[in-house]
């Protein structure tokens, strides 16, 4: 059966025909989806939101020592907070086949840095799989999983961008039958004690040399051979630009590219005049064929910094044939607004904002959503470092006895993420700053996902709804306060008040994720164009459906929602909902 | 470099007004016609109310998901200056295809940045093959104003080479039956656009 399937979407049908029976994950683009997709065969495979990665890798870790398969998807971030187990389990190794699917993003579309996961692949001595397109997303789960099995070793697969989101057609076949599932007790396999873990160590480094040799006699990595002036190297989507630019090149194709095949690169290099070596991000295979002594060119014409592209890779040729790069006939106008990405109309955390705009405080914000009180007109976030971050960083600029007062800003899934123990260390070791949980009830930028604050599972089960209060309480924080966003003057004196009192202090800003709920929270708003002086004061908001910029301004009735925030901010009673005027 | 035989689609316009739909209609309708299909759309941070930019290319064997720029043969926008914002991935004879609806960016309602006023006189001036109308309001007309991206489609559909019957079930599958009336409506009145 053929099917147009994203790249995660196929990832997921991969992981159901390889007999996964066990996945988990915490949402971040562009791995989101593939959960998302694995949910489809929730009768066949258990699959949960973690609250974060860690938890994630380490459910995930312990299904397959116990003999499951199971995978575990993130976004390249995501494996930041997830290294500490990856980098023991390369120890342990598994028995069950191990795939953490982790999606890169060149080029950061939506991600705070870019970072090269094949490094963690180097860094923990384990194989990582590069597919170029969804029917190689799907079969190389399967081929991954053996390769786990066979070896036991956890997997990495390295999606980026392009592939997790672009859709191409695939051919899906049967389930295979899932394994036997029963833990043996092994101490000295299973315990990393310094006594143990030594000859584990030894074993990684065995491991690696039998997966050096897989990889160059691996299918999965192919010579095709064309012109031979010119052989091009290269991994993943990048594979697809190059046979885009140049259709004539002879071209080595690594789909499990590391450890790297040394064997095949020589047998490559014996046959082509020159190498080009086209990798995404880092350099790691071109300092490697360097210092295998292979000539190589590389990083002096492919770009090491942002997404590669077809119109990209058309200059690099360009540039090493030394020809001038051909003239668009359409350039892109200039001179045009921008259009960047904005808090929703209705949105809740607009409120909380805004009333912490008008305060003289440091704020330390975190990503998500709210990452977007960055920009004017609300100016609210001065920090933002990772998930987490928005808690423990108020804790740090407060410690260094900083002037103003600080705030830290975290979403609800942020603060289940990884929040609450910088909560606790605030409650612990006497912090005096305010918190502000952002709380919509859901993990809203990466598209909606549950966590454990919404009171249910990936898999559409009722389950306990954790409260945000109750941690708190539980971190040794006493004032606890909840406001609601929309009502502005209530909004502004509860900031106000937390941030002067001389303790620490959580509040938590409820408001339901307009996006989500697609509800609307009451009447749409119109200018009364006579009462309207121009002041501006609703544009300060920074609401899409509030269109300015020449005269009065207008409301937009296809983005209103009706949460009256615009009307609260007018003093001359010019925006109004339609149904009281 | 030898021929490219893939014909490259690029949609845009801004996070909300439908474009993915839009292009998972294209590219159902490439599969269905017995092609080789691929397709690339944003997520995450950009649908806020940000630009947004899909891409859809198809043919006998598709290499890259995404166009290299001087490709397309269609740019269909479902706002004006998200036309001019993607006019380098137009192959010099392609289409361009504009719904004149204008969605102000928040950037110009602070007023940090400008509205072009001659938005329309450039889009004229710029591209000689360009079909300029108001699907928005063809959409409320059909009764619904969110159907515009399918209007949008149907006049971008001209510049393709997929059968009518590819069409019609690449809508089928791709829109709830619910809608699936009204869309074909919103799809046929835009191919008939003159």
């Amino acid at each position: 059966m053929i099917k147009l399937l994203s790249g995660n979407e196929a990832f997921a049908r991969g992981a159901w025909e390889a007999g996964v029976t066990v996945a988990s994950a915490y949402p971040g683009t562009p791995s989101t989806e593939i959960l998302e997709a694995v949910v489809n065969y929730k009768q066949d495979i258990y699959c949960e939101w973690a609250p974060n990665e860690k938890v994630a890798f380490e459910v995930g870790a312990a299904a397959a020592m116990a003999g499951a398969r199971s995978i575990v998807t993130m976004k390249h971030v995501g494996l930041n907070v997830a290294a500490d187990p990856l980098m023991t389990l390369a120890y342990l190794g598994v028995k069950g086949g191990f795939v953490a699917i982790v999606a890169d993003d060149p080029g950061m579309h939506s991600s705070q840095n870019e970072q090269d996961t094949r490094n963690y692949a180097k860094f923990a001595k384990i194989p990582i799989f590069e597919p170029s397109s969804s029917q190689e997303a799907k079969d190389v789960i399967v081929y991954a999983m053996d390769i786990s099995e066979k070896y036991e070793t956890p997997v990495i697969v390295r999606s980026t961008t392009r592939v997790s989101h672009s859709r191409s057609l695939v051919e899906c076949r049967d389930r295979r039958e899932p394994n036997e599932v029963g833990f043996e007790k092994d101490p000295p396999r299973w315990v990393p004690v310094p006594l143990w873990a030594r000859p584990m160590r030894v074993k990684v480094e065995e491991r690696l040399q039998k997966l050096r040799q897989a990889a160059s006699a691996s299918e999965w990595n192919r010579i095709e051979m064309r012109d031979t002036k010119l052989g091009i190297i290269a991994a993943g989507i990048t594979y697809q630009y190059v046979r885009e630019v140049w259709p004539e090149a002879s071209v080595l194709k690594l789909t499990f590219s590391y450890p790297f095949p040394d064997e095949l690169i020589r047998e490559f290099a014996a046959k082509v005049d020159n190498i080009l070596v086209v990798e995404e991000l880092d350099d790691l295979l071109e300092q490697h064929i360097l210092a295998m002594g292979i000539d190589c060119l590389g990083r002096d014409f492919v770009p090491g910094i942002g997404e590669l592209s077809p119109t990209r890779l058309a200059a690099v040729r360009a540039a090493y044939e030394e020809g001038k790069p051909a003239q668009n006939k359409f350039e892109p106008d200039t001179d045009l607004p921008g259009r960047p990405p904005v808090l929703c109309a209705g949105c809740p955390h607009r409120g909380v904002f805004y009333a912490l705009a008008r305060e003289k405080a440091v704020v330390t914000g975190d990503i998500g959503c709210y990452s977007l009180g960055t920009f004017k007109p609300l100016n609210a976030l001065d920090i933002i470092l990772c998930m987490g971050g928005g808690i423990s960083m108020a804790h740090g600029i407060d410690k260094a006895k900083n002037p103003k007062p600080v705030v830290g800003i975290v979403g609800d899934s942020t603060f289940f993420h990884s929040g609450i123990t910088g909560l606790l260390n605030i409650g612990y070791n006497k912090g005096n700053s305010t918190l502000i949980v952002a709380d919509n009830r859901t993990t809203a930028m990466t598209g909606h996902q549950d966590h454990p604050g919404t009171g249910k599972t990936l898999m559409g089960e009722p389950t306990t709804e954790a409260s945000i209060a109750e941690f708190g309480k539980a971190c040794g924080i006493k004032r606890i306060r909840e406001l609601n966003p929309y009502d502005l003057p209530e909004a502004m004196k509860i900031v106000k008040e937390e941030i002067a009192a001389d303790e620490p202090s959580l509040i938590i800003s409820k408001g339901p994720c307009v996006l989500k709920e697609k509800l609307a929270i009451g009447g749409i708003h119109e200018v009364i164009e006579e009462n309207c002086k121009e002041c501006g004061m609703c544009l300060k908001l920074g609401c899409p459906a509030i269109e300015g910029g020449s005269g009065k301004p207008k409301v937009n009735p296809l983005l209103c929602v009706g949460c009256n925030m615009c009307g609260q901010v007018c003093k001359f009673n010019a925006i109004v909902s339609k149904e009281d005027s | 470099m030898s021929e490219n035989k893939t014909t490259s689609v690029v949609l845009c316009g801004v996070g909300g007004q439908g474009i993915l739909l839009a292009s998972e209609i294209v590219a159902q309708a490439a599969r269905i016609a017995g092609y080789d299909v691929k397709t690339n759309e944003v997520h995450g941070m950009a649908q806020r109310g940000g630009s947004v930019i899909a891409q859809i290319r198809y043919g006998k064997e598709v290499y890259s998901p995404i166009v290299q720029e001087g490709t397309a043969a269609v740019v269909g926008a479902l706002e004006n200056i998200e036309a001019l914002r993607y006019a380098q991935y137009l192959a010099p004879d392609g289409l361009v295809v504009v719904n004149s609806q204008m969605m102000v960016p928040v950037t110009v309602s602070m007023g940090v940045a400008a509205y072009p006023k001659d938005a329309q006189e450039r889009l004229k001036a710029k591209f000689p093959n360009l079909v300029y109308f108001d699907a928005g309001k063809i959409a409320v007309e059909l009764g619904n104003v969110k159907c515009a991206n399918v209007v949008t489609l149907g006049a971008v559909s001209k510049a393709l080479d997929l059968p009518d019957a590819a069409w019609k079930e690449a809508i089928e599958i791709s829109v709830k039956p619910k809608f699936l009336a009204l869309n074909l409506k919103a799809f046929q009145a835009g191919r008939d656009y003159k």
